[in-house]
């Protein structure tokens, strides 16, 4: 770790100007996956601007009958929010099958968004990682890939998003909130926040260097049941092999709406927009969750270790949507 | 049915006394409240702060190695390269002439160019924090000339040699009968590989030192299992004499053999010390840890057996290939328990090592059976299907008389007795033997079992034991508390034996000044200290009752019973009896010592006369989502025969951790070597997974009442890595029970699972 400068933000619009003054400033919040980085040295900060305190940690109900969850929202302070909890159950769910309890007391909601990989060979000096060190090569394409993407990845990178909340978050249409370093405020849906990682898998999402992330916008909950099912080698404690939050909207026996997101399968929460719509109008049948399941992994490439990926992300989505329809 | 104890209900008789009673651990509320100091929570003035810095490449030499910028960061006192180290002894063969050289042979750092393997330290920076240190670490640039190394164990299986022994100085073959033949003959034959990865043991407490020299003396305060060790190990490699050597280690944050011997950061520290004359302190970071303190090897074993219809082994045979350090030999001998488990006219027990581009594995918790019993018992269990016969019967049926390969008599023996009560209280005959057949919900659900077996070693141990005029005793011995609860078995002999209180005895541990012990390791500790302490306790005794009779002072004075006897506090000699405080006042204003040792179990006739092993049955059930795979624990069981208990709590307590080791190493546990590069990948504890609270479920620890005569005058025998032995081999088992998927590659990760899993209808 290198030494480094910190101040505490008065202000959002100080904090967002006081990072954009240096190239080499970035917000901390929880620190929960930043100081790990600094301590091995792959993010090496100059300066921090600390934003934990900032009048950002409300969940407040918009007008629109939705939620907005302040940036500095703590995780374990988000999935015991009663409204949460009532109305986005599957936010709540995908909190709490994320982390350690000590971790989700310390986590922020918008540091939930932005934390990196963990690629091991990212968080490794020697090893070459074109996320780390743009042009150094990708040491996981042919290397020790079981916790890697199988969409949306490239040749350059097939680092996972490790998150969890996102998922959900996808799932729900959340739209996200910035302040950037003039003042001006934005609105990203939750999609367009993280960059798939093409050429250029160290730039990560569409911020630019000083937007702050002020808020999280939750839409209402769409009608219908909401799943999240976490698939992981131990059952606690592990990031999520593939991660499913669905949503199954029924009238009769006939599905009305539905909506998929997986998590651990790419570099950015994905929904499965395609098998979304298959799914209108069909029965909720066996049947029509398993097509909906081979929609959702159309175009998949495994990469050796993370093969199985696929089959299991196939079988999640099938078992996750029967459960959404009650079905299983 | 058989006499059992649980911490609930504890055997009387004989062993009334403090001994076998579940109290609480002496040490516990100084660690529940933080007061218990370990190594890197010494201070010392003026102590400065190292941090190691490990080499990028795992074969090769450094061609340049730039300190400049390290040097000039503030703070930085001192920065170690090969340039500047002071100069050790080079580190000598890859096989040591002795057994025991290997613990105390020197383990030189920095002392060359050339790098053995990946993480190995090229540098160590001192600076005035540990901030300042980690941060200079990171502005050290090195050239290097790499060489190709070898690091792809499962291709290099063809280059694997005999090694002349196995750890602990076992034979490395074992050969009875004519195996291949019995097994071309038999009806019924098992021929199966299972492949077990690289594991590492971490402990909670990560290896750390402060080393101060005063003068001459050198002080090391670390993380140590066994002290005489650790200071043959410094004094060899720094060239000192081990008597200007003290180690001190009173608590430690787990060990689990990976603490036996030192390594770097102790050699690292004591150097530093010396050089800038002023304390030094330095810990391995845990991704150090995964390079630099040791792991178990994968392996690859082939079981063979050759059966009659009726499920009599004609034929065993257990052969192991091991990956090894091309510069440090370790064979783990995991083909020697075979030797004593079943019986069979025919046998072949082989170890073979593949020499690797990496660190030297280390004596792991049950070296041997861990990963041994992993494989053998999942092959039996494969064997028991294809006879149709239930597992424990067909363990039952080969039941031997006498050590099938050393042709002795059992000390004790228990195996058939822990699988009968195990059976009734699990509720074995629940189990459907078919696989992949019982359901509940969207689970599957399966039962396993296997067999434990672990030898009963002891180690050469010395205590000293003193009484006070206050009736206040104290014991002395360099012995170790790894958290297995030694300080506790260790006051409650005293107290036994002294008939006195908990309360006043005293036990003082972990400082290489007191009485050599073999420390913690091979489940060896408890057997050993607490004998020599038993024994010292008797000559404590002994002196006493001398002296009570032959001192005119005494109110014992003159008595001639032969009779005498310690307890609640008084001495009785025939019908006379006095208050043992009052009595030492009286005769002894300055109290009593004596000393009381136990010889290395191999030395003695006893051992040489009778097999000695613990025994014990694990039964696991499991539940596997029927569509993901996941493997889940719902409850595990383990019917333990291990001699003596000298505290129901803190045995219950090991056998309950070497448990979750097993469901660690069936489920979860593997460090991936990188082929190209020798590195371990997944170096952190987010990575490689061991098993958290949510994965252990239920658990249940039963030991049977035994008693052996033979092991060493306590009757207990070794007992902390029994728990290990076999408890994968259950999880494994059941796993194939409620799935049908034999996976032989361990761990068994979900995906593993899923390829053979059919779809269940929704």
């Amino acid at each position: 770790m290198q030494s480094f400068t910190y101040e505490r933000a008065e202000s959002t619009e100080q904090a967002a100007a006081a990072v954009a003054a240096r190239p080499d400033a970035r917000f901390i919040s929880g620190g929960t996956n930043l100081l790990d980085l600094m301590k091995l040295g792959i993010e090496r900060p100059a300066h921090l601007v600390d934003i934990s305190r900032l009048p950002l940690d409300r969940i407040e109900e918009t007008d629109e009958g939705g939620l907005r969850i302040g940036a500095q929202v703590r995780n374990s302070d988000l999935a015991a929010d009663p409204q949460v909890r009532l109305r986005y159950p599957m936010l709540a769910q995908a909190l709490l099958a994320g982390a350690s309890g000590q971790i989700r007391n310390k986590a922020s909601t918008a540091g939930n968004l932005l934390q990196r990989t963990r690629c091991p060979y990212f968080y490794d000096r020697n090893m070459p990682c074109n996320k780390r060190e743009q042009g150094s090569g990708c040491a996981a394409l042919q290397g020790f890939n079981r916790m890697h993407a199988v969409l949306g990845a490239s040749k350059a990178c097939i680092a996972v998003h490790p998150s969890d909340m996102a998922v959900a978050m996808s799932g729900l249409d959340a739209r996200i909130e910035t302040i950037s370093p003039r003042g001006e405020t934005r609105t990203i849906p939750i999609g367009d926040l993280h960059r798939l990682p093409e050429a250029m898998p160290d730039v990560e999402t569409v911020l630019a260097h000083g937007e702050m992330i002020a808020s999280v916008t939750l839409p209402p909950p769409p009608p219908g049941r909401q799943v999240y099912r976490k698939v992981r080698d131990r059952a606690s404690y592990a990031f999520a092999l593939v991660s499913v939050a669905a949503i199954v909207e029924k009238s009769g026996d006939r599905i009305r709406s539905a909506r998929i997101a997986m998590g651990g399968v790419a570099a950015k929460p994905w929904r499965a927009t395609a098998a979304e719509h298959a799914l209108v109008g069909a029965a909720t049948s066996d049947t029509a969750f398993t097509d909906a399941a081979e929609a959702a992994l159309a175009g998949a490439v495994g990469h050796g270790g993370n093969d199985f990926k696929i089959p299991l992300a196939k079988r999640t989505v099938r078992y996750t949507l029967a459960t959404a329809a009650e079905r299983a | 049915m058989a006499k059992t104890m649980t911490s609930e209900n504890r055997p009387s008789g004989p062993h009334s006394g403090a001994i076998g009673r579940p109290i609480d651990r002496i040490d516990g509320p100084l660690k529940v409240t933080g007061r218990a100091t370990y190594a890197y929570e010494n201070a010392l003035e003026d102590m400065a702060y190292g941090c190691i810095l490990g080499a990028a490449i795992a074969k090769g030499r450094i061609a340049e190695i730039d300190t400049a910028e390290a040097e000039r960061t503030p703070g930085v006192l001192l920065v170690m390269t090969h340039r500047n180290a002071p100069a050790q002894p080079d580190f000598g063969p890859a096989v040591t002439p002795t057994v025991p050289e290997v613990f105390t042979r020197a383990r030189p750092a920095l002392n060359s160019r050339w790098v053995r393997y990946y993480d190995e330290p090229i540098a160590l920076v001192v600076a005035e924090t540990f901030e300042a240190a980690r941060a200079a670490a990171g502005l050290i640039r090195v050239r290097y000339d790499a060489e190709p190394g070898r690091y792809d164990f499962r291709m290099r299986v063809a280059e694997a040699y005999a090694p002349k022994r196995t750890n602990a100085g076992l034979e490395t073959d074992s050969v009875i009968g004519d195996f291949e033949s019995a097994f071309a003959a038999a009806p019924v034959k098992i021929d199966t590989a299972y492949r077990t990865p690289f594991e590492h043991h971490n402990p909670m407490e990560p290896h750390a030192t402060l080393a101060a020299w005063s003068g001459n003396e050198l002080t090391i305060h670390t993380s140590a299992q066994t002290l005489v060790n650790f200071r043959a190990g410094v004094a060899s490699t720094l060239g000192i004499p081990p008597e200007r050597v003290r180690i001190v280690s009173p608590f430690i944050g787990g060990g689990f053999g990976c603490k036996l011997i030192v390594h770097a950061d102790t050699i690292l520290a004591a150097l530093a010390a010396q050089a800038l004359q002023r304390p030094v302190k330095i810990a391995l970071t845990r991704q150090q840890m995964f390079a630099n303190a040791g792991h178990r090897a994968e392996m690859i074993q082939q079981v063979r057996l050759g059966a009659d219809n009726d499920g009599r082994l004609a034929g065993i045979s257990h052969d192991v290939w091991s990956a090894t350090s091309s510069f440090e030999e370790y064979c783990e001998q995991t083909a020697a328990f075979t030797r004593s488990l079943y019986a069979a006219p025919n046998r072949i027990t082989r170890h073979r090592l593949v020499p690797l581009d990496i660190n030297r594995g280390e004596w792991m918790r049950s070296p041997g059976e861990a990963p041994g019993m992993l494989a053998f018992e999942c092959a039996m269990d494969e064997l028991a299907e294809r006879l149709s016969l239930d597992p424990i019967e067909l363990r039952t049926r080969n039941e031997p008389a006498q050590d099938p390969e050393r042709g002795v008599p059992f000390s004790t023996r228990n195996l058939v007795a822990c699988m009968e009560e195990g059976a009734r209280r699990f509720g074995w005959q629940r189990r459907d033997p078919t696989p992949g057949r019982t359901r509940e919900g969207r689970k599957l659900i399966g039962y396993g079992m296997a067999a434990a077996i672990r030898p009963n070693y002891i180690g050469a141990a010395t205590a000293r034991v003193a009484i006070d005029r206050n009736g206040q005793v104290t014991a002395w011995l360099d012995m170790t508390d790894i958290g297995t609860g030694t300080y506790t078995i260790l006051t409650q002999i005293a107290a036994e034996s002294l008939g006195l209180p908990i309360a006043s005895v005293k036990v003082k541990l972990g400082d290489s000044r007191f009485p050599r012990t073999a420390g913690s390791g091979g489940s060896w500790g408890a057997a050993s200290a607490g004998s020599a302490l038993y024994n010292a306790c008797n000559a404590l005794k002994q002196r006493i009752l001398e002296a009570a009779r032959s001192s005119e002072a005494s109110p014992l004075h003159g008595a001639n019973a032969t009779e005498a006897s310690f307890a609640d506090g008084e001495v009785r000699v025939g019908q006379r009896s006095a208050s043992l405080a009052d009595l030492i006042a009286e005769i002894a204003p300055d109290g009593f010592e004596a000393e009381g040792s136990v010889a290395a179990g191999a030395t003695t006739e006893s051992y040489k006369a009778y097999s000695q092993h613990s025994y014990g049955a694990h039964f696991a059930e499991v539940e596997v989502d029927c569509d993901t795979s996941e493997i889940r624990m719902r409850r595990m069981l383990a019917v333990m025969a291990a001699g003596r208990i000298l505290n129901a709590k803190t045995a219950r307590s090991q056998i309950l951790g070497g448990m979750a080791w097993g469901i660690g190493a069936a489920l979860m546990e593997e460090t991936v070597l990188d082929p190209r590069s020798g590195h371990f990948v997944n170096h952190d504890l987010a990575e490689y997974h061991v098993p958290v609270n949510g994965d252990i479920a239920e658990m249940e620890v039963v030991f049977l009442e035994e008693h052996d005569d033979k092991a060493n005058p306590l009757g207990a025998k070794g007992l902390g890595e029994l728990g290990v032995c076999g408890a994968g081999a259950a999880v494994a088992n059941a796993v194939y029970n409620a799935t049908g998927v034999r996976v032989r590659e361990f761990p068994i990760t979900l995906d593993k699972v899923l390829a053979a899993l059919p779809l269940t209808a929704i």
